[in-house]
């Protein structure tokens, strides 16, 4: 067992350094995404998500140097913040009149749902560490679980960001799954929510109801709301097996492709560089998530695994949910494609999570008691 | 507590396995997806792209060019300078409007407009301020143009007739494209901002080919219709020029020896049917239509009494009074109940039944014949004839020269005028036809009804020996030379036509002519013709008794005026027919006026030269007109 007090020099070396050259490819990748959609320009965007991404490497590299166990005493604090500066959001949104997802602390705009994915994959997994295998199955024992999830989740609807609520609760159930709940009750609530359904859809709004079969058939609404998805999946298709080549994609450039430089930008990645880039892209991701796995097969401690399960998770959520959106697959739920897209805080929350899997990773060999005290 | 965790692991790594395999399902949904919308479906959204990309834009073409038989052009294009407003690069629509008011003057009019296009449109798209600029206007908008962010300067085509008043009724004009004609049409042309299509006369007769071919313009756009670049062009093809047979210097005499009379002059070649003149007064200006009209114009037009919106050469019907009667004469000489030396009483009146007819001389012609009957107009002389040839002959000659069918000179509105029948009269007002009702229609009164145009034809075919000639505009694509096949021969005998226009030559050319007061006195270009007075309102007894001082009724009850004529008498070549609406007695008001467009036309004997072709498609645009 190595000893919890390793030097600086030692974690530094126990570094995943191939997980950074992925991370970092990845965001070459946007880079030069970034370069094509301002029409061959740095600016407004390439140059800025590069300087992002050598500060957050930076944040990362703190993050994984930090000690799991003080990760895991940080666990309740941190998603206690998350939760207060969501219900703050929510109250200024009130008086702002408006759909508020930002908290603005003058240096820097936080998006407390940002926190919260990672905040509430550490309270969970700080749960689950202590409940041992033969206790997961009492009914007591969900509770928790479900407040930590839920209370966060209608806050994000309040806002409302149906994207971040989503993941929330696919992060949350899934690694309730992982730790252990039993199956049949994930059978169960799935057969509830499919009995709840048709009720639900005769409660919801006609314009809600709307949203929904626009999703189901853009074609309904081509100049509406299934504009987007629509240009969208012209532009993937034209894109064809090898693309029209970097910085030739029609749809991106002439304008129709929405939201080309966040959401959709894995659209003009397949429209540029065809169905090959895209598999490409895809399989980097899945190397991340192999990454992920084998960190969370590897580490001796509960907490460590569950982390870093769950931000596997999380990254997997990323990846299917913006992709299955643009494909047309699921809903426009404005998710962006990780270290791809552009924009700092959904950057920020997925290295800060690599920099917590790659901690779990250093201190795989530490041992903590159930209690959760660090050091034992 | 070390089995424990174990037991946990051992828990842990299946569901990790579980979750590993719900991964790799999923992600292998969207590389499926991802083969579906790539290589399966990648045609058909490759089209859409390409659609996406490429908007059309058309380009309008040129209007073809109205010139008159000696190439002086009487409708053009004119450059037509325009402000434009792009709001987007102007930024406050309001304060850009101010900076403009310095230069242009603008009327608050204008500035609700402006203001109003601009909400409607996008912001890129640019929005008229003013058209039809002067030099010195647009040279101050492009001294002061770097103050002037957003504003630019255009050119366009706006239509323009040269030609003026004297011209407008032949020509017509151009005028906006109406919502009915959008709806008729899918010519995509006609949603083109500014674009104008013919409404009258020429223009709107020969509207398709004078359009010509619009070009279209391949823009790539991006999806909000910013042009990034061109990708082809197709100029189309301008319209077609047309040269008319009008003699524009004859036209504008015709209409200006009319001026301040509401009336007609058509002017006609008698062997080919080339229309010299066909002047209606009073008319309008053209131009100001192709423009737009303001409110107040519009309402002047429309409410004048003297119609200056109605082409009376063409669409104006009277009974032709008088002049009809070579019609009479020629029904009785083919019928044989009269020889040109038929000798009948005329005692200022006939009786039929209880109703009195009268001769307009009070006191009667006593006995005349053919020649003299002409000469003084004596109405008891075809009372008779009419009576004797029956209405059925009279009104077959009438139809045989050109009266009560349309003649198709080649503008619409041409109105058919009305040669009464038994049919007509029982379907019109269920009873049969009255034996008075013959006499009035044998001095051409009654039903019957003629344009001027008509009048002017009948004079052509009784002048040039009873041949069939049509009237037209423009001479026939087949025939560029201006020589067409000639017109067929009227079975007319042609010594009844000599004896009538024997008739004729007297009215003006005797001292008992009734026209003799407005006689060309050149022998060389001496005229022959018919006086003619038509009744507006029927005379009455009373009025008769008193003396008949039809000058002191209000002008819209007062005789028309007309008079039909041919000259040179010895070898005949221009007809023409004038009418003067409620100018009193035809020798009076319609003679003289008749007299000097002949005279004009014969000095300037246009037939002697055909008309002038003009190389085919739309030659362009002039320039600006310079004094506004």
């Amino acid at each position: 067992m190595r000893t919890p007090e390793m030097s600086l020099a030692e974690k530094l070396w126990q570094v995943n350094w191939g997980l950074l050259l992925l991370l970092a490819l990845i965001g070459m990748v946007g880079f030069a995404l970034l370069y094509s959609a301002a029409g061959g320009r740095m600016e407004p965007w390439a140059m800025r998500h590069a300087v992002r991404f050598g500060i957050f490497v930076g944040v990362l590299l703190v993050i994984a140097l930090v000690d799991i166990r003080i990760w895991m005493q940080l666990a309740y604090p941190i998603y206690g913040l998350a939760f207060v500066m969501l219900v703050a959001v929510d109250v200024l949104g009130v008086i702002g009149m408006g759909a508020q997802r930002w908290l603005d602390l003058y240096f820097i705009q936080l998006q407390p749902s940002e926190l919260m994915k990672i905040g509430l994959v550490l309270a969970l997994a700080r749960y689950y560490h202590h409940v041992s295998a033969e206790n997961i199955g009492r009914i007591t024992h969900l509770f928790v679980p479900l407040g930590l999830i839920v209370a966060p989740v209608a806050l994000v609807m309040v806002q409302p960001d149906l994207g971040t609520a989503m993941m929330l609760i696919l992060s949350g159930i899934g690694i309730m799954f992982i730790a252990g709940v039993r199956l049949w009750k994930f059978l169960l609530a799935g057969l509830a929510v499919a009995g709840a359904a048709p009720v639900a859809w005769s409660m919801l709004r006609e314009y809600q109801q709307n949203r929904i079969l626009t999703f189901l058939d853009p074609e309904r609404d081509p100049l509406g709301a299934g504009y987007h998805i629509t240009q969208s999946k012209i532009a993937l298709g034209s894109g064809g097996l090898f693309g029209k080549g970097f910085m030739q994609g029609s749809q991106a450039h002439l304008n129709f492709l929405p939201e080309k430089q966040t959401d959709f930008i894995f659209t003009m990645l397949a429209e540029e560089f065809g169905m090959v880039g895209g598999l490409v892209v895809i399989g980097l991701f899945v190397c991340v998530l192999l990454y992920g796995f084998a960190i969370a097969l590897r580490s001796r401690n509960h907490f460590g695994r569950l982390v870093a399960m769950g931000i596997t998770l999380t990254l997997f959520l990323y990846i299917f949910i913006n992709i299955g959106m643009v494909m047309g697959l699921l809903p426009v739920v404005g998710i962006p494609l990780p270290l791809v897209s552009y924009g700092g805080t959904a950057m920020l929350t997925v290295l800060a999570a690599c920099g917590l899997l790659i901690s779990v990773y250093i201190h795989r060999d530490v041992t903590t008691n159930r209690s959760g005290s660090p050091f034992s | 507590m070390q089995k424990r965790d174990t037991d946990r692991y051992k828990l842990f790594t299946r569901r990790v396995a579980l979750v590993a395999g719900g991964k790799v399902l999923l992600l292998s949904a969207l590389a499926g997806r991802l083969y579906q919308l790539q290589v399966l479906e990648s045609s058909k959204y490759a089209t859409l792209a390409e659609d996406n990309r490429i908007n059309m834009r058309l380009l309008p073409p040129t209007r073809g060019l109205i010139f008159d038989r000696n190439g002086e052009a009487l409708a053009v294009n004119r450059q037509n300078y325009r402000v434009l407003l792009v709001s987007e690069r102007s930024g406050n629509t309001e304060a850009a409007l101010d900076r403009l008011d310095h230069i242009l003057g603008l009327t608050e009019a204008e500035r609700k407009r402006v203001a109003r296009e601009v909400q409607r449109n996008r912001s890129f798209v640019p929005v008229v301020v003013r058209e039809n600029l002067a030099w010195d206007e647009v040279a101050q908008i492009e001294f002061n143009a770097p103050d002037l962010p957003g504003i630019s300067i255009d050119v366009g085509e706006s239509r323009d007739y040269p030609g003026g008043e004297p011209m407008s009724h032949v020509l017509g004009y151009v005028a906006a494209v109406t919502e009915r004609e959008q709806q008729e049409s899918s010519d995509p042309v006609l949603t083109l901002p500014g674009f104008r299509t013919g409404k009258k006369g020429i223009e709107k007769a020969l509207d398709m080919p004078l359009r010509g071919r619009a070009g279209n313009l391949q823009l790539e756009v991006n999806s909000v219709g910013r042009v990034i670049r061109e990708l082809a062009r197709d100029e189309g093809q301008p319209g077609t020029n047309h040269v008319l047979t009008i003699d524009a210097g004859l036209q504008r005499f015709a209409y200006e020896r009319l001026q301040g009379e509401s009336g007609a002059v058509a002017v006609m070649d008698i062997h080919n049917g080339d229309v010299l003149a066909l002047a209606s007064t009073p008319g309008f200006d053209p131009t100001a239509f192709a423009r737009g009209l303001t409110q107040a114009e519009w309402e002047n037009l429309r409410d004048n009494p003297l119609g200056p919106l109605n082409n009376k050469a063409i669409s104006g019907q009277y009974p032709p009074g008088s002049t009809f009667k070579m019609i009479t004469a020629l029904a009785g000489l083919e019928a044989g109940v009269i020889t040109p030396a038929t000798r009948l009483p005329c005692a200022g009146s006939v009786t039929l039944g209880d109703t009195k007819f009268h001769c307009w001389l009070r006191g009667g012609h006593g006995s005349v014949d053919l020649n003299l009957a002409l000469a003084q107009s004596c109405d008891c002389y075809f009372y008779e004839v009419a009576r004797r040839a029956g209405m059925d002959k009279v009104a077959e000659i009438a139809l045989r020269y050109g009266i009560g069918a349309e003649l198709g000179v080649g503008i619409p509105g041409e109105k058919t005028g009305l040669v009464p029948t038994r049919q007509w009269k029982q379907a019109t007002f269920g009873q049969g036809w009255q034996q008075g009702e013959t006499l009035i229609l044998g001095i051409g009164q009654g039903y019957i009804l003629a344009t001027p145009l008509q009048l002017a034809v009948m004079a052509a075919r009784l002048s040039n020996g009873g041949f069939a000639v049509v009237p037209r505009l423009l001479r026939e694509a087949n025939a560029p030379d201006g020589k067409s096949k000639p017109y067929p021969k009227l079975k007319t005998s042609p010594e009844h036509i000599r004896h009538v226009l024997a008739g004729m030559d007297a009215v003006t050319n005797s001292q008992r002519g009734t026209g003799y007061g407005a006689r060309i006195v050149d022998p060389e270009m001496a005229m022959a013709g018919k006086t003619g007075t038509s009744q507006v309102k029927r005379i009455t007894q009373a009025e008769r008794d008193a003396g008949n001082k039809r000058a002191e009724l209000p002008w819209h009850l007062r005789h028309h005026a007309l008079f039909v004529a041919f000259a040179p008498v010895g070898n005949p070549r221009y007809a023409c027919a004038v009418i003067v609406e409620h100018g009193g007695g035809g020798a009076k008001a319609a003679a003289p006026v008749a007299r000097d467009v002949l005279v004009e036309t014969q000095k300037r004997d246009p037939s002697a030269t055909p008309p002038r072709q003009v190389a085919g498609m739309g030659s362009g645009t002039l320039p600006a007109r310079e004094p506004r």
